[in-house]
């Protein structure tokens, strides 16, 4: 098995194209702090994020705290319940998964895996990082203002929202709707980046069918996020103008702590309408870019060509378009017409269909391929199953008859943990072990990595596949505290206690996976250019970790796909993307171009 | 939301036809020489040559603008029919007014974007001088129309209607501000003796991006006109 060298692969002499205008930092601030490098920033936005997610973990165990032994722990009330789930709900969603696999994954590897020197506008892009800092930064603030964080459900729906007696209505509401505010304009100027280095900067020869599925998923997440993020800044805008200016879009009259309020005749369903029409889409905007990664890792470590590339690309799209039009699925029991339920739920169960053929893609190029085992390629399996079990339970939610039982129980919770937490953090567990010798030069430890998957993923079973029973057991969610439900069987609370133990197990296990990035990166083994022997443009740069301007003097040329892994005849087991046909060196001698080599021209 | 869905199913629609005449009768498992690639697409002359990027930076911004203010629009035609409290509200007279200006301006800007294309100094420091003031007489004027409904007691809390004027018409403003600053960018440069040349890629994105406030403020008085 080969390994094609350096020498046999394409780049483009140096001069042939215009560079790009780089910013070339001298100070240490300039290069690490103010940069414009999307590789630098990309960092930026993966600590930022990992760092408030660990913050919206650490409030899921408090969660789980308080359901698995209630009322043992003093400090958590019913306020400060809601506002743990309020918080974990948003900050997971939108601060964690989309800033980290649009904003982390997406700026380090579309520049990197297209083949272009860094992202179309630097400048905007180093903007769009701080834009998200602040927000993140607003978030944390509304933890220690009077009354405390936003308690109001991350659906912030009205009139709950901004009535008073809700957890944060002093102003942690106010300033999560200012938070997101920031965070949405900070996005826009990213998701700019994101499209127009896509369409305008690949390299010579990087045509669109061409492009590593990665690609494909973080670009039309971020077409997604465009489109669906101004629902969410519509919709907040004005509840901003009904709590503070006195409107009445969204808030109908009532009478509240035996006072009429000022308001009159706004419609709380037209606030769900807007919110679900993000909402829905965003649920994708997370998996997108999931379906990607996972496409290219299992391609990678099974040693085989993505099954069916342009159904997988076409099977992307497709999700795209109709989860525009499944938003009010999450409103059968809103009150709306029910003949859009019946609609709604028609387009919903036609999702299934790509969303199939996508795992059934997967599950065919693993079939017998040469799968090696490594920690990215446990963590890419692992998301298979869990989101087969998330999806399946969602054809269940997706039926009206189906949903309104179970609507507000556990069941719901089990199901959204299930396909849009577990399947994608596991996808960003993977990404890490997978690209982070690209990052840094240095494996992360393996046995530590199977520790980390073992526990994460058995664990987020125990945590979440009870909680489906629950749900059929009618154990409704969102409360603190269940007292002397007659309903409810007794060993729901046992099974509870479990779920808490494994939730803190999992949790602590994530300690493990921090020390691991630490430790490797000072001590980890040194993985040279391409330690798992792939085939796309970010691991056949000159230097690893790719220095400023990603490819040294010269851009690569792409002569073929991502997937050219055991090339039938090919002495090298893959092929990188800008190797050219004639450098293939064939089992019987003969050589790729179709014309014969003269044996002078055979290189080592 | 029937707008939005008529916008989404517009932009979907134009994207994968696009994306269909870039991957029908392509074999991408196939490796060929980088030049006679099946779909030559990238840099160095291959797309073209009006496609750069910040054209399409502007586009897809612009698309993001209107994504923004179909999804408002939708807001506001649903909220006319959910709630029973809807009075509309008389246009006050200025807005015509308004209107020329902002017409105003994107011509100004227009020729300004001519004058920087052939090189003539005097009507793009003369065109950017105009359309910029034109679009502040715009703002202001705005900002007056808003007095004169205060002032003959369309309070914005009083009704949805004065609500939805208030946010459409702030909303559009603050989209022209963004420009504007855009724009004062562009008047320093010259005003520091850049040549036309050099300041003709700002002054296009300039003109586009008024061009489509102005089409955006006739939809939106359109919309206030008639309801």
């Amino acid at each position: 098995m080969a390994e094609p060298g350096r020498e046999s692969v394409s780049y483009a002499p140096a001069g042939e194209f215009d560079d790009m205008e780089l910013s070339h930092p001298k100070t240490f601030l300039g290069k690490y702090i103010w940069s414009q490098d999307a590789k630098v920033i990309a960092i930026q936005y993966g600590i930022t994020a990992m760092a408030i997610g660990v913050v919206a973990l650490v409030l899921s165990i408090l969660m789980r705290l308080q359901l698995g032994f209630p009322g043992t722990f003093a400090l958590i009330d019913p306020g400060s319940y809601l506002q743990y789930v309020t918080m974990h709900g948003m900050i997971m969603v939108v601060y964690l998964l989309t800033a980290l696999f649009l904003g982390g994954f997406g700026n380090y590897l579309i520049p990197l895996m297209c083949g272009a020197r860094d992202m179309a506008f630097p400048y905007l892009n180093m903007l769009s990082y701080w834009f998200y800092l602040v927000a993140v930064l607003i978030l944390v603030a509304s933890f220690f203002v009077p009354g405390g964080a936003s308690g109001a459900g991350w659906t912030l729906y009205p009139p709950q929202a901004i009535s008073p007696g809700t957890p944060g209505i002093d102003g942690g509401i106010l300033l999560m709707f200012i938070s997101l505010m920031v965070f949405i304009a900070g996005f826009t100027m990213g998701g700019l980046n994101y499209i127009v280095t896509v369409l305008q900067a690949r390299a010579r020869g990087m045509t669109l069918m061409r492009m590593p599925l990665t690609i494909w998923g973080i670009f039309m997440a971020t077409v997604m996020a465009l489109l669906a993020f101004p629902a969410l800044l519509v919709a907040v805008l004005m509840m901003l103008f009904d709590m503070l200016l006195g409107t009445s879009f969204f808030m109908p009259a009532m009478l509240t702590l035996g006072e009429q309020s000022g308001h009159e005749g706004g419609s709380p369903l037209l606030y769900q309408h807007l919110f679900w029409f993000f909402g829905h889409p965003e649920v994708y905007i997370v998996a997108l870019p999931a379906f990607g990664i996972v496409s290219d890792i299992l391609a990678t470590h099974a040693r085989k060509n993505i099954f069916g590339y342009r159904m997988m690309v076409w099977a992307i799209i497709i999700i795209a378009v109709l989860s525009f039009v499944v938003w009010a699925h999450h409103m059968f029991v809103s009150g709306m017409n029910p003949y859009f339920g019946f609609l709604f739920a028609t387009t919903t169960l036609i999702i299934a269909v790509p969303t199939a053929i996508k795992v059934y893609n997967w599950v065919l190029t693993l079939w017998r391929g040469n799968i090696r085992m490594t920690v990215p390629m446990l963590f890419a399996i692992g998301f298979i199953f869990t989101f087969v079990n998330g999806g399946l339970s969602g054809l269940y939610l997706g039926n009206v008859t189906v949903d309104v039982p179970l609507a507000d129980t556990y069941f719901v919770v089990g199901h959204f943990h299930m396909v849009m937490a577990v399947a994608p953090v596991l996808v960003v567990f993977g990404a890490i072990y997978h690209w982070y010798p690209k990052m840094t030069g240095r494996m992360l430890n393996d046995t530590l990595g199977k520790i980390h998957f073992w526990i994460t993923f058995l664990g987020s079973y125990a945590i979440f596949y009870p909680m489906h029973f629950l749900g059929f057991a009618g154990v409704p969610r969102r409360y603190y505290a269940y007292g002397e439900t007659g309903y409810i069987a007794e060993s729901a609370q046992a099974l509870n206690a479990f779920m808490s133990v494994a939730a803190i197990i999992v949790a602590l296990t994530q300690l493990l996976f921090f020390f691991n990035l630490v430790w490797s990166y000072y001590r980890g083994r040194e993985s040279g250019p391409n330690p798992w022997q792939a085939t796309t443009l970010e691991w056949q740069t000159e230097h690893t970790p790719p220095r400023h301007g990603n490819f040294g003097e010269t851009l690569p040329v792409v002569y073929r796909w991502a997937y050219d892994f055991s090339v039938p005849g090919a002495k090298q087991d893959y092929l990188p993307q800008n190797m050219p046909p004639e450098a293939v060196e064939y089992e019987d001698g003969g050589r790729g171009g179709g014309s014969a080599a003269s044996p002078d021209e055979v290189r080592p | 939301m029937t707008i939005t869905l008529v916008f989404i199913a517009v932009m979907m629609a134009i994207f994968g036809g696009w994306l269909f005449s870039h991957s029908i009768n392509v074999r991408p498992w196939e490796a060929a020489p980088a030049d006679t690639g099946s779909t030559p697409m990238g840099r160095n002359g291959q797309l073209p040559p009006g496609v750069t990027a910040p054209r399409v930076g502007l586009a897809v911004f612009v698309a993001v603008a209107t994504a923004l203010f179909a999804l408002t629009i939708s807001a506001y035609l649903m909220r006319m029919e959910m709630g029973h409290d809807w009075r509309t509200l008389p246009t006050p007279g200025l807005l015509w007014l308004n209107t020329a200006c902002l017409v105003l301006g994107s011509i100004a800007l227009q020729w300004a974007w001519n004058g920087a294309r052939r090189g003539d100094e005097r009507s793009l420091r003369l065109g950017l001088g105009l359309g910029g003031g034109f679009t502040i007489a715009f703002v202001l004027g705005q900002g007056l129309a808003w007095q004169q409904l205060n002032a003959a007691g369309y309070y914005l809390v009083e009704n949805p209607a004065n609500a939805f004027f208030f946010l459409l018409t702030a909303l559009h403003a603050l989209h022209l501000l963004g420009g504007l600053a855009a724009w004062a960018r562009t008047l320093f440069r010259v005003q520091r003796g850049a040549a036309p040349a050099a300041v003709r890629a700002s002054v296009e994105l300039c003109a586009l991006y008024w061009h489509f406030l102005l089409l955006l403020w006739v939809v939106l008085f359109a919309l206030l006109l008639n309801t």
